[in-house]
């Protein structure tokens, strides 16, 4: 009996490396030490009724957030880890096969529970107050995507304690992926992991599509709409066309684990290649999926620190719906080299090449904002100025490797890597650090303080430019990406550095952290609600908003709204009056999305490892959960009655 | 409810339609002799490999915008008509991945028999 | 919630005002995730024809494809649709009996089209094609079949909405579901003139 248990528990949990140990005591430490808080200080009724059940989008949005940063410091770990490694590969600080693991945890991490997330946090705290909306179409909905991305994300984080991590790579090619040469849980992990959240991501996209289409406040049309919010749109359609595809790849992969199917095996007449082509189909929108939404913030940044109107609205408009079609049609440049001919690698290059012009337009687009601005330089408006040197080379090289016959000789060497982390981070990343210094005093009601602030940043982008800039080097010297060791002694120099500028990184946001711990206790407030002098309707509202947003929905005029009235009440007009203060309808909280996510986790942990027992009630719950919904969503809502919207309102504009 | 879905529609005469018996049975009609056809081509063998698949293809897509026009009433709502444009676009990603799988595919097939 | 009809009528009178009928943005909702869902199947049509050929030397389906069961499949899941539409027609005239005979009838014709599916999985099964015999077989029973498990999901779902329309009898509410439920039923019945079209007469060509 004790036998059996023992060697359940060896297989069961991941064992054997003093790395994994030290990340076991830390873990559980951390789970009791938020246990002990959360008790001691009698906040578990204030966590579950303020947050876990919470269908306010400004909550939600911080929630996403919250979780972002825990992943960006897994994902950050993950990358110095594999960094110390190779700037000494014979010292076999990771075995070959934990390397494997952690290039493949790091992308995962990194793309869907790193990126998508905070991407969805900004859609959540700015997207209904910058269109004038109390919430979301769906609130319940948008909770329940919440928590499918949380527990998808803490399955997937959970293989590196139980199970074992994956270690096919990001995207998990078949047939390294499949049974055969990964009968281990790893791989199952990934699917459910991946599955899970991607069912909360389409459920987001369809949630803000809906809300920018019919939830803009009178007066809104859509070309008056503030960029951030058209950048929401153009990304939330990319993702309701990409993620079916993602789903349907997942399943098909799962078949083949799972059933023994044979859609991508070796045998049995499947083709692994297939996969290939139907995860890219999903994978290259992805990539415009997260960058969008980084082209939003640094329209709203610009325009709001240049102090002028946004340069060539329309044009960023159609670049940006233009991008997010084209997008669909070059996914084949990321397997130039399987073999489908010249006719399908030259169609592939040009769509690339192309996608490339409506990015530039937007570039030029920045810069003409800003030529003749006033322009200041808070921690926002310097990542926005960053991004532009570091988008541009990315963008560049990005240029380079879409020209097929050169992409033989680039495909899957460091020049890729350092091109892909270009984007990413010097945009994606440099991009939403930005939205958060941005909008962080509208979610807290204070800033954050700028000298640490000023500190992360040029950390961040030294180590940055140190670290990758030696990429393309060794990649153009023949370097190919996956391996933990090499023998070429010329390669050893510029991986030192490289590792270095990961060194640096780890500083800044370590500086980060420090920032905004330093800033919960000292701060300055935001008593104005609008503490950059900016331009659209979220900082009409008081910092953070009430939990109904706006008094009284407003009524729009223009494209810069909020700026509009302040310059009419610096002419010495009335503030705008739209309206006599009237109840206010909004949804209840609501417990079924907590406990749905909680069914799908069991679901999913019950599948990865063949257990039925834990798979078939975990989805009876599921949909349990479905049915409750159904017949109890006609009573979740109640109304805020208009005397408690006044006393509100007094309280928070009474401080100004 | 459909009358005031009606008193804020702001096209005027134009408003929800909820289809009519009438409409209903046409669009069962039209499908059932959509349906027929290319059953009796193809089991018939009536043609040759290329035409019966055209038959096949026009009779499905035929059937497929009649469902969508009497059925499933695309052509009511409120202007603009998002659910329309949405599925404009949906399958225009739809033949992405079809007609790109099979032409991506199709070329790596004959990559690999050379 | 007896007031609730007499606020449904205030908004619509003060739609100008920002607010919104909660029923236009879930008929909304619903038709963008009806077309990510053709989406889905897309990508397993897609899959499908690519892999046709990979029969890795066992039963193809021009040897064991039965097209009269199917014919039969087909029409059953064509009247649903019809009579589908024929309960919202009732639900607009507020004959809520009709209606829910009609939704029955919807139903029992989607039970009949299931137990075929069923019925004709077994005997392949029995035939030694199985989701394990080859790709072609794989991508067969996992289209195929994930057209039957939204079926299986909606005849669920429809029973849910009848009940609550026994009990709560028709209101915004209830009407907003039936007619979200009609345009799903609707939707795979066009999915399924392609899964005849590609998957069925094309194989036995």
């Amino acid at each position: 009996m004790l036998d059996n248990i023992k060697e359940f528990a060896s297989e069961f949990f991941v064992t054997g490396d003093p790395l994994i140990y030290g990340a076991d005591v830390s873990i559980v430490l951390a789970t009791l030490a938020i246990v002990f808080v959360l008790t001691y200080f009698k906040k578990w009724g204030w966590l579950w009724r303020n947050w876990l059940t919470t269908v306010d989008h400004k909550k939600i949005g911080i929630m996403y957030i919250l979780a972002a940063i825990v992943m960006l410091f897994r994902g950050g770990v993950d990358a110095v880890m594999m960094r110390t490694q190779l700037a000494f590969p014979d010292l076999n600080f990771l075995e070959p096969e934990h390397y494997n693991q952690i290039f493949t945890t790091h992308g995962v991490v990194m793309i869907f529970f790193m990126a998508m997330p905070l991407m969805f946090g900004l859609f959540n705290i700015v997207v209904p107050l910058q269109i004038g909306a109390r919430d979301v179409a769906f609130p319940f909905l948008n909770s329940l995507s919440f928590w499918l991305f949380f527990v998808g994300a803490m399955l997937f984080n959970l293989s590196f304690v139980i199970g074992g991590s994956p270690d096919a790579g990001w995207l998990a090619y078949p047939p390294l992926s499949g049974t055969q040469f990964n009968p281990g849980v790893g791989q199952n992990f990934y699917i459910w992991g991946i599955q899970i959240s991607g069912i909360g991501s389409l459920a987001s996209g369809i949630n803000f599509i809906v809300t920018i289409l019919k939830m803009r406040a009178p007066g809104m049309t859509m070309m008056k709409m503030p960029m951030f919010t058209w950048s929401v749109f153009a990304s939330s359609t990319t993702i309701i066309f990409a993620f079916p595809i993602l789903a349907i790849t997942m399943l098909l992969l799962f078949m083949d684990r799972f059933f023994g199917a044979h859609f991508f095996t070796l045998d049995g007449g499947g083709n692994p290649m297939m996969y290939i082509n139907l995860i890219w189909m999903w994978g290259h929108p992805e990539v415009y999926i997260v960058v969008l939404p980084a082209f939003g913030v640094f329209s709203e940044t610009v325009a709001t620190f240049a102090r002028k109107r946004l340069f060539g609205y329309a044009s960023m408009v159609f670049a940006m719906v233009i991008i997010s079609i084209i997008s669909f049609f070059t996914w084949a440049h990321h397997f130039f080299t399987m073999g489908s001919g010249a006719n399908v690698n030259a169609f592939f290059a040009v769509t690339t090449m192309i996608i490339a012009i409506p990015t530039g337009v937007k570039i030029f687009n920045w810069l003409f904002t800003m030529y003749k601005g006033r322009i200041s330089f808070p921690t926002p408006m310097m990542w926005t100025i960053a991004f532009i040197p570091a988008f541009v080379v990315g963008g560049m090289t990005g240029v380079m490797l879409s020209v097929a016959p050169a992409d033989f000789q680039f495909h899957n060497s460091y020049f890729l890597i350092a091109h892909f982390h270009q984007v990413l981070i010097g945009g994606v990343v440099f991009g939403y650090f930005a939205g958060l210094y941005y909008w962080w005093p509208k979610m807290f009601g204070f800033k954050l303080n700028e000298y640490l602030g000023k500190w992360a940043f040029w950390f961040w982008n030294i180590g940055f430019y140190v670290c990758f800039m030696p990429q393309y080097l060794v990649g153009l010297d023949g370097m190919t990406r996956r391996i933990s060791v090499f023998s070429d002694p010329d390669w050893t120099g510029l991986n030192v550095v490289s590792t270095i500028g990961a060194y640096i990184m780890g500083i800044a946001f370590l500086f980060q952290v420090a920032q905004i711990g330093y800033s919960i206790f000292r701060h300055e407030k935001d008593t104005t609600g609008d503490i950059w002098d900016a331009r659209t309707l979220e900082w009409s509202t008081p910092s953070p908003a009430p939990e109904y947003n706006f008094a009284v929905i407003p009524q729009v005029h223009s494209r810069d709204e909020w700026w509009e009235e302040k310059e009419r009440r610096a002419r010495g007009e009335q503030p705008a009056q739209y309206g006599p203060i009237e109840p206010i309808h909004m949804p209840k909280n609501s417990a079924i999305p907590a406990i749905m996510g909680a069914c799908w986790f069991i679901a999913g942990f019950g599948l990865v490892f063949h257990w039925l027992f834990f798979a078939i009630p975990g989805l009876i719950g599921v949909f349990i959960c479905m049915f409750a919904r159904s017949f109890s969503a006609h009573k979740a809502e109640y109304y805020i009655p208009a005397e408690e919207v006044e006393r509100t309102e007094a309280t928070l504009r009474g401080s100004v | 409810m459909a009358d005031h879905n009606n008193a804020h529609n702001s096209h005027g005469g134009e408003r929800h339609e909820h289809g009519s018996l009438k409409s209903y049975i046409i669009g069962y009609i039209i499908s059932i002799v959509l349906t027929i056809i290319p059953l009796v081509v193809v089991m018939n063998h009536m043609m040759e490999r290329t035409g019966t698949i055209i038959v096949i293809m026009v009779t499905a897509t035929l059937q497929f915008l009649v469902q969508l026009i009497f059925f499933m009433h695309v052509r009511d709502g409120e202007q603009p008509r998002w659910n329309a444009i949405t599925l404009v676009f949906g399958i225009l990603i739809l033949l992405t991945i079809v007609v790109g799988s099979i032409w991506i595919m199709g070329n790596n097939a004959i990559g690999m028999k050379m | 919630m007896a007031q609730s009809p007499a606020h449904g009528a205030d908004h619509h009178d003060h739609h100008a005002a920002g607010h919104h009928d909660p029923q236009d943005l879930k008929l909304l909702g619903f038709w963008i995730f009806l077309v990510t869902d053709v989406l889905m199947f897309s990508t397993l049509f897609a899959t499908f024809i690519v892999l046709r050929g990979g029969t890795d030397g066992g039963p193809t389906g021009a040897e064991l494809l039965e097209i009269n069961g199917i014919i039969i499949s087909t029409f059953l899941l064509l009247t649903s649709s019809f009579t589908s539409g024929l309960a919202v027609l009732a639900m607009h005239q507020n004959k809520v009996q009709q209606m829910i005979i009609w939704l029955i009838v919807t139903g029992l014709l989607g039970a009949g089209f299931i137990g075929l599916e069923l019925n004709e999985f077994l005997h392949l099964i029995h035939e030694g094609a199985t989701l394990q015999t080859s790709a072609f077989w794989s991508s067969f029973f996992t289209l195929v079949g994930t057209h039957g498990v939204h079926v299986t999901v909606g005849l669920f779902w429809m029973i849910a909405i009848i009940i609550q329309i026994v009990r709560r009898g028709l209101n915004s509410d209830t009407k907003g579901k039936i007619t979200v439920f009609s345009l799903y039923w609707h939707f795979l019945d066009a999915v399924w003139i392609f899964l005849l079209s590609i998957v069925y007469l094309m194989e036995v060509m």
